[in-house]
């Protein structure tokens, strides 16, 4: 482990740490904007969990360590992801630790907790979001990984920094395989980090929510974690979009003060994403809950159409 | 430029295939049509591209016939037919779109292992798509027989002509002009009668499902 | 000036004529004229080829040699018997008011333009152009079975056009291998669809473009012979369209269907080298006949069990053709022609017969011989030949199929013989109560034609006692043409 690995690592984690709830922030900004209202201004995530942080935590009475204990875990999950993703840099000496399969598996558990914890306490809502979030787990898990699959199968290794580092280095190149899949992941990053069409972030609907209906018990600290976890988990995901179709721009080992340059690189490019995203939402319209089998099936099968290409055209 | 265009076909073969699958799963008519055009549409692109790179006129020729007919002309008249019956809403299917979905798949290995040892042997520099252009082929006649409405119905015929222009373009650079334009032909009349059809069909039976059109079996009378 | 420009002016001349006169009570009479016109330059085409052989024409896009010079005249000669026994027929159709002066047009327009697309994709050279003819022909009688605007017969005109559009589109994905094949072997300059061409060179088309080809080529158009699984549109297209509609079906347009996959197979047979295309094709029509017999025991429409019949028997052809030696194909020819002939008679004495009953049930139609004896007899003999009785033809061809299949296939032969004795045990039991007993039956306004029932009849009659020697040597150049 060198100096500067660490160095990175240090910087890839306190990065993510820092520019998760703005870059939540930023895509909840745009939407307003884009429907015409003033929104709650950039920084708005961050006032909240101050907030959070500073209020006294009311656990129920029934609880049990689990419901304690599962915010840790979420968070911990979701940082670990964070370390593991290419951001600023391919010297990630956590990265041999896990590869994109490990990555879904970080997901996988971090979900399991949080659907847990979510029936721990035995509310309705709780055992309806943890029944629905498990649901599109459930499938949108497969698409991941055969989204990242695609991804290999073009570079021949699932590291993800390997990856990143191969895709880059490629030249200039038109991958169809790769649009198919470009497009399957847009569809289950919506699913997974609960935007619309598949959930509305917004609401406090019973009939409509799923990840408001995981959180709703929990309170202060725990809360502040959850949704610190959540803007990661989003952070996590764009960053890992832009590893696979816009690698360009990320450091290298032996390119220490690439590092600079890497920073305001990938600023803009979740800049660019975010407001991506906030155009999908505003332009969709949130679909029946049983409609999200078939939106998650899709992307699945696109992924897994992006892997035939592959194979037939014998090229990416 | 000599490996951009043979990556530009192939996403071109990609997008047909995926505008193959989203007119499967696709719910509403409207959309149906209009896909339907910008498939006709990516296979003009690809028509034009193929002619540019392999300096063969003909292939432009058969682009502007995809063009007219299959983005402006059958379009526009489909349009036309759906407002006059009135039929915008959503289309019931035979099987649920994730069942669709996976036959879908299942269809698109087969038609990519039946077609894989045969691309290989093509000389133009597309071979590689008759795979994809086989899929949609069996994909839109799919969409032919799990729909319940007529306009689908059709929409997956003229889709698989779409299919097999697609293979012809690629594999042989086209067809002999006069087989195309047999070819356009056919298809235009066949849509102009399957149009006057559907109006006779509304007509007798006050609706376009083709669930009313199942009564003729062995035994009746 | 080659006959062949009559032969197909004819027809496309007609149909557009009729296309605006169509209604008026002459019309039909310009129908037969025009049906005439072209047999007679069939006749001169034929006895032109018999002089001077083979031959190209026209910047070689149309290729006349003795497979399909016969099968024209055939088909002229169908055509214009069946414009003969039309003109009451629709006469009659018209009093009940089945049918309005818009659709006399249309009838009689695309009756002959569905002969012009038949002639053209026998005549042609280019496989391309049997590819569009074929699905031109599709369409043609697509109209003309919905003729009569009644929900049955919409239903059978969309199921009709919807699969054979599915599998014509199969026989297009063929021709396109096809033409990757030659493209390959002839380079791309020189590339083309037209049948000359290939078959001289049939012996370097790659295999393994040729056996998916074929493959693509024997579905498509089996689908248009009515090979099962394919068969589906066949029943109720025949059932629902106007008796001519189904005389000509039968007993032409599934032997166009049956001269595309033939063509195919001679070029499939020179590339491969093995039998691979006739054991398809011995498989299909051997489904085609024991399906066909079984479906045929269950019916009570009359059209309907004459249209499994000619279902079965254009198994029955697959089957000879697929057996590929000499014999095989001249029997089968033989029955191509004998079938055309009788079935179409059939169908022309059951049109009237469900005319003066006013339904295609079989239960309801009784003692036709005593309301109209030549109806009566017409049918009992049509039945008689359909079912192989000797001396009509069919027996000789059906007599040959069955001793080559006990030599060569041994195999098939229980099946074939199940099959045509459940044919011949079902036609005979329901056509028996029909002819003979007593009738509420009344005689019909028009008198009915009835000569092109017994011409068909006769000719049927003479080819199973003695066949000319000029058509004797057409089958076995035919034969030979066929390969084997």
């Amino acid at each position: 482990m060198s100096a500067m690995g660490a160095l990175s690592q240090l910087l890839a984690l306190v990065t993510a740490l820092v520019l998760a709830p703005l870059l939540t922030g930023w895509v909840n900004q745009w939407r307003h904007w884009l429907q015409n209202k003033s929104g709650p201004g950039l920084l708005q995530p961050y006032r909240m969990l101050h907030k959070l942080f500073q209020k006294e935590s009311l656990v129920a009475e029934h609880a049990s360590q689990l419901f304690r204990s599962a915010p840790y875990v979420i968070f911990g999950c979701m940082l670990l992801a964070g370390a593991i993703v290419p951001t600023l840099s391919t010297d990630l000496p956590l990265s041999p630790a896990a590869d994109a399969i490990a990555l879904v598996g970080l997901f996988a558990l971090a979900r399991v907790f949080m659907s847990l914890a979510a029936m721990d306490v035995g509310t309705a809502f709780g055992t309806l979001g943890a029944r629905r979030e498990m649901l599109v787990g459930f499938l949108a898990e497969p698409a991941l990984l055969m989204v990242l699959f695609c991804a290999s199968m073009i570079t021949g290794s699932t590291s993800l920094t390997v990856i990143v580092e191969t895709l880059a280095h490629r030249e200039l190149a038109i991958y169809p395989s790769l649009l198919l899949a470009g497009v399957a992941f847009t569809m289950v990053s919506l699913a997974e980090n609960a935007r619309v069409p598949v959930d509305n972030p917004d609401t406090h609907l019973e009939l409509t929510m799923i990840h408001e209906a995981l959180i709703l018990e929990y309170s202060a600290r725990h809360l502040a974690l959850l949704e610190w976890a959540a803007s990661l988990k989003l952070f996590v995901y764009s960053c890992i979009g832009l590893a696979l179709f816009f690698p360009w721009g990320v450091a290298e080992a032996h390119a220490p003060l690439a590092l600079l340059l890497a920073l305001p690189v990938l600023v803009f490019k979740l800049a660019v994403g975010g407001m991506a995203m906030a155009l999908i939402e505003t332009v969709s319209a949130k679909m029946r809950i049983f409609r999200v089998t078939e939106f998650l099936g899709t992307a699945f099968l696109l992924a897994v159409i992006g892997l035939l290409v592959n194979v037939l055209l014998g090229v990416g | 430029m000599s490996t951009l265009a043979p990556q530009l076909i192939n996403l071109f073969a990609t997008l047909i295939l995926l505008l193959s699958f989203s007119m499967i799963s696709q719910r509403r008519i409207v959309s149906l049509i209009n896909l339907f055009a910008i498939q006709g549409a990516a296979l003009v692109a690809a028509s034009f591209l193929l002619g540019y790179v392999t300096h063969q006129p003909d292939l432009y020729v058969s682009g502007v016939l995809t063009l007219v007919l299959k983005v402006i002309f059958i379009p526009w008249m489909l349009h036309r037919l759906i407002r006059k019956l009135n039929v915008r809403w959503d289309v019931e299917s035979l099987l649920n779109v994730p069942t669709t979905m996976l036959v879908g798949i299942a269809l698109v290995i087969f038609a990519f292992s039946l077609a894989l040892p045969i691309s290989r042997l093509s000389q133009s520099i597309a071979g590689g798509s008759l795979g994809i252009a086989l899929a949609c082929v069996l994909l839109s006649f799919m969409m032919m027989i799990t729909r319940s409405k007529a306009v689908p119905q059709v929409i997956g015929f003229l889709s698989m002509e779409n299919g097999l222009i697609f293979a012809a373009t690629t594999v042989t650079n086209g067809m002999p002009m006069i087989v195309e334009f047999g070819i356009a032909l056919d298809v235009l009349v066949g849509v102009l009668i399957l149009g006057v059809f559907m109006f006779q069909i509304r007509e007798k039976f006050d609706s376009l499902d083709i669930h009313n059109l199942e009564t003729l079996k062995d035994d009746s009378a | 000036m080659s006959a062949l420009v009559f032969v197909l002016g004819f027809p496309l001349l007609g149909g557009l004529a009729l296309a605006f006169y169509g209604h008026r009570p002459w019309a039909r009479d310009v129908n037969v004229a025009f049906s005439l016109g072209t047999f007679l330059s069939a006749c001169f085409l034929t006895n032109h080829t018999i002089d001077h052989g083979p031959e190209l024409l026209w910047d070689q896009q149309f290729y006349i040699d003795p497979l399909n010079v016969f099968l024209v005249t055939l088909t002229a000669f169908v055509g214009l018997t069946t414009a003969i026994f039309s003109r009451p027929y629709m006469r009659v159709e018209q009093d009940h008011g089945k049918m309005t002066p818009p659709r006399m047009r249309l009838y009689h327009s695309m009756y002959q333009l569905f002969s012009f697309t038949m002639l053209l994709g026998f005549t042609t050279n280019n496989l391309g152009i049997i590819w569009v003819a074929m699905e031109a022909a599709t369409l043609t009688t697509v109209l003309l079975v919905s003729v009569y605007r009644t929900s049955a017969s919409l239903e059978a005109a969309w199921k009709y056009f919807i699969l054979c559009g599915v599998g014509i589109a199969q026989a297009l994905f063929g021709t396109i291998l096809l033409y990757m094949a030659a493209d390959k072997v002839l380079g791309a300059e020189h590339a083309t669809l037209l049948w000359t061409s290939l078959n001289d060179v049939k012996g370097q088309l790659d295999p393994t473009i040729i056996t998916l080809a074929f493959v693509f080529l024997l579905i498509g158009y089996g689908t248009k012979v009515g090979l099962v699984p394919l068969h589906s549109w066949l029943p109720d297209a025949h059932a629902e369209g106007p008796t001519p509609v189904s005389a000509v079906l039968s007993g032409l347009l599934l032997n166009v269907a049956m001269y595309a996959v033939l063509r195919c197979k001679v070029l499939t047979d020179g590339a491969l080298g093995t039998q691979m295309a006739g054991q398809l094709m011995m498989g299909f029509g051997l489904l085609s006949v024991t399906v066909a017999a079984f479906f045929l025991s269950r019916q009570k429409d009359v059209k309907r069990m004459f249209s499994y019949s000619s279902i079965e028997h254009m198994g029955l052809i697959t089957f000879a053709f697929g057996m590929g030696s000499p014999l095989a194909n001249f029997a089968g020819l033989l029955h191509m022609t004998v079938h055309s002939l009788v079935k179409s008679a059939i169908f022309f004495t059951v049109g009237h017969a469900t005319q003066k009953a006013g339904t295609q049930v079989m239960s309801e139609i009784r003692g036709l011989i005593k309301v109209n004896p030549t109806v009566g007899w017409g049918l009992m003999l049509g039945v008689m030949a359909i079912l192989g009785m000797p001396p009509f033809g069919v027996f000789a061809s059906e007599f040959l199929i069955l001793t080559t299949a006990m030599r060569e296939q041994p195999w098939a032969a229980p099946f074939l013989f199940l099959a045509l004795g459940i044919a011949f045990a079902s036609i005979l039991a329901r056509v028996l109560p029909m002819v003979f007993g007593d009738t509420t039956l009344k005689p019909l306004a028009h008198p009915p034609a009835l000569l092109p029932v017994f011409v068909h009849l006769v000719l049927a009659l003479v080819l199973g006692l003695y066949i000319p020697p000029y058509l004797n040597g057409w089958y076995v150049q035919a034969a030979s043409l066929l390969g084997g």
